[in-house]
């Protein structure tokens, strides 16, 4: 099955492409796509515990199975400041 | 014209924008709303002690307009008359610019403001909105929180921060 990958800022710019189209097994998952990426682009290794995903324009699970025609994004951490369970220490951006 | 309440933009963001959108939303209600409450995000001049440029705004847009609308349906099922109108700007902007305009809007004060607060917090937090920061000496990707809409200790962290 053929699926297309969609990547974005810092991912984007290491992977050196927004979008590409991807050959994969059946029953590959989120996670195994994302992980034959970063064999290919080794520095998209270290994201792999902090990036999101969402598979037809809804977020998903890494282990979420694909399917043919697929849109996958992987979305590197977002702008805003990390939140803290514990206080309510001040945002510092916007 | 109608306003869309969600949107993502290439486009300078006016702030009556916002308002008119749940102005215009309340106003097809028999019952109008006593209080609006808008927000302002603008680009700062200093990040982290340097001069920024200017900053470059990236979206996965389908899914950061579904976020948007997940965000007004969170703030409903805390606040259930609040009506809400994000909107987001793309591509370069120079320091002093909007980049986010939240106008919330409630038959009481005190809901809107939180709901406001709310959803700038829940932008921040799970919208796929990317920001790149120029500074004096260089430029960098901002990478805060993982993005994940069912984390709900993050979700009752906005509501905190809402209604402190």
């Amino acid at each position: 099955m053929r699926v297309t990958v969609r990547l974005f800022a810092g991912l984007r710019d290491i992977a050196g492409s927004s979008e590409l189209r991807i050959d994969l097994p059946e029953n590959a998952t989120a996670g195994s796509l994302w992980d034959s990426l970063a064999t290919e682009h080794s520095e998209l290794a270290k994201y792999r515990n902090v990036i999101s995903t969402a598979v037809n324009e809804d977020y998903a699970k890494l282990d979420c199975t694909l399917s043919d025609g697929d849109e996958v994004a992987f979305l590197p951490p977002v702008s805003g400041g990390q939140h803290n369970d514990s206080n309510l220490s001040p945002v510092t951006d916007v | 014209m109608v306003v869309s309440p969600f949107l993502i933009t290439n486009a300078p963001l006016k702030i009556e924008q916002v308002v008119k959108a749940v102005y215009d939303a309340t106003n097809s209600t028999s019952v109008r709303h006593g209080a609006v409450t808008s927000f302002i995000g603008q680009v700062r001049g200093q990040n982290s002690g340097k001069q920024v440029l200017k900053l470059e705004y990236e979206a996965y847009e389908p899914l950061a307009i579904k976020t948007f609308e997940r965000i007004e349906t969170e703030a409903q099922s805390r606040w259930p008359d609040i009506v809400m109108a994000l909107h987001h700007r793309l591509g370069i902007l120079a320091v002093g610019e909007t980049s986010v305009a939240i106008a919330a809007s409630s038959p009481h004060r005190a809901e809107s403001f939180a709901a406001c607060r709310y959803a700038i917090e829940r932008i921040k937090q799970i919208a796929p909105i990317w920001k790149h920061e120029f500074f004096e000496g260089g430029d960098i990707w901002i990478e805060g929180a993982t993005a994940d809409p069912d984390d709900e200790d993050a979700r009752e962290d906005a509501y905190r921060r809402a209604c402190v």
